[in-house]
């Protein structure tokens, strides 16, 4: 199936079987395979990637519906010398051990924060009217879509905070 | 995962057509999921993202809002009227899945995603809902987080959705296009079917059939709240679960909207129980009077037997929540 889109800025086009994956789209067919593939059942959040700007778990959609879409990996939030500020402090804070759900939490976590500034409310949110504040129980709700099975969550968040500091 | 044609749906009539012979597609969160382990296998995905007609949130002549079938879980939640006047469906949203699954999750497909029944899931096991004829596997198996109520000798599943328990208690109705092209709005609770001897059949859609946009009737005076337990804080399932508005005047329930997710192989409600609050002065008497009502069928089978005397203590606290300090 003929798909257009644009992944890290660039445009591609794609014509691949239609049960292809977003996932397996970007690690076998166009070489980036920062995004990782874990549970490929959309349970795990290794393989999330930002779509339009949003997290999406890039293993539980098909390519050829992202026709027009823009997608981003870890390889377009920054790169070895240019780090992003969420890829610097997961570096800083030693936010990993492994590595492997890193990009994915990288992601999540990257968008997360746009998410806080643009006021969405979580699970645990207080007031659903008011702003959210970035505390430990809303990072790691928020982040609930992302399994690390090292449990480096405490630098997770850690990491997670400095960067939400540095760009706030 | 099984072959199968993909059309790219242009309008609702070419999709209705389409899909015939087919599925529809939105987010694909849990059906793409049911095709990998080859659950569901579709002959034809007809991708209805495209067709703008199924989006946006509109304001209703009666108050209400009109929800298009493409808005996605993050979207409704996040609306500011639904967090204002609505607040039990965003709070319902919030508590079910993970933002990355939310983000991608529709409207329509929420109402229509399938049970987690592990024996649905797994092809090696019998199941009359995905096999009809050759069992369940789950009625004296692994059945923690399966029904208690509206189940029959076929099949225990529940339905999965918070989403849809917020929406039944809110007395939301759902619009659906047929594949004839008629439209036809129908309340939450006429969409599902009881499993009874035909458990495959969840709805009353037909192939082609597509639900175009559920409608919420304008708010009620009240307090709202969803109270969701299940076995981790945070992207888990319901093992039960309580949409509830509630208001009390002069020392009485005027109004009692409730329910139920997790229990029952629809989102259930039960107008019984609401009757037996309204117009009394809350005790928790009372709240068991409504429990004893709501659970009078409740019947477990071995690992689920807990979800009874647990429906009871949530249905209680949330009772007696809305009902402490209420305006007099």
């Amino acid at each position: 199936m003929q798909t257009s889109l644009t992944i890290n800025g660039t445009a591609r086009e794609l014509d691949l079987d239609p049960r292809t994956s977003l996932l397996d789209a970007l690690r076998h067919h166009l070489g980036l395979t920062g995004t990782k593939k874990g549970c490929d059942h959309g349970q795990c959040g290794a393989c999330t990637a930002l779509v339009n700007g949003r997290r999406v778990n890039a293993c539980l959609s098909l390519l050829c519906m992202h026709d027009g879409d823009e997608v981003t990996t870890i390889e377009g939030l920054g790169q070895p010398g240019a780090l992003s500020p969420m890829q610097q402090a997961f570096v800083e804070k030693d936010g990993f051990q492994c590595g492997y759900c890193t990009p994915g939490q990288i992601c999540s976590a990257t968008a997360m924060l746009e998410e806080i500034a643009q006021g969405w409310p979580s699970h645990v949110t207080e007031d659903l009217e008011a702003q959210p504040e970035l505390t430990i129980e809303e990072i790691s709700e928020r982040m609930s879509g992302n399994l690390c099975r090292c449990s480096a969550y405490p630098n997770i968040v850690d990491a997670i905070r400095k960067a939400a500091g540095e760009t706030a | 995962m099984r072959p199968f044609d993909y059309h790219r749906g242009t309008g609702i009539e070419d999709a209705t057509r389409a899909a015939a012979q087919g599925s529809f597609i939105a987010g694909g969160t849990n059906l793409i999921d049911l095709m990998k382990l080859e659950v569901m296998a579709p002959e034809r995905l007809v991708d209805i993202n495209r067709i703008e007609e199924l989006r946006g949130i509109e304001a209703t002549d009666g108050g209400g809002l009109r929800i298009g079938a493409l808005v996605s879980n993050t979207d409704l939640a996040n609306d500011p009227r639904v967090r204002r006047h609505w607040p039990v469906l965003s709070r319902a949203l919030l508590s079910g899945a993970t933002q990355q699954l939310r983000n991608k999750a529709t409207t329509g497909g929420n109402l229509l995603q399938r049970t987690r029944c592990l024996y649905f899931y797994d092809r090696a096991m019998p199941c009359n809902k995905r096999a009809p004829g050759t069992g369940c596997g789950a009625m004296e198996g692994v059945n923690r987080i399966l029904a208690v109520l509206g189940t029959s000798e076929h099949c225990i599943a529940t339905h999965p959705s918070d989403m849809a328990v917020a929406m039944m208690a809110l007395g939301a109705e759902v619009e659906i296009v047929r594949a004839s092209g008629a439209t036809e709005r129908l309340p939450l609770d006429d969409l599902y079917l009881l499993p009874g001897d035909t458990p495959e059949r969840e709805t009353v859609l037909a192939p082609g059939d597509l639900i175009a946009a559920v409608i919420l009737p304008a708010p009620v005076e009240g307090r709202q709240a969803y109270r969701k337990v299940r076995d981790r804080a945070s992207y888990a399932f319901a093992l039960v679960s309580v949409a509830a508005v509630v208001a009390v005047e002069e020392g009485r329930i005027s109004r009692a909207d409730l329910a139920f997710g997790g229990l029952a192989p629809k989102p259930w409600r039960n107008r019984d129980v609401e009757a037996a609050l309204v117009g009394q002065s809350p005790s928790e008497a009372l709240f068991d009077r409504a429990a004893d009502i709501l659970l009078e069928d409740a019947r477990g089978h071995g690992d689920n037997e807990f979800k009874i005397p647990l429906a009871r203590r949530v249905l209680k606290a949330v009772l007696a929540d809305l009902t402490t300090g209420a305006a007099a």
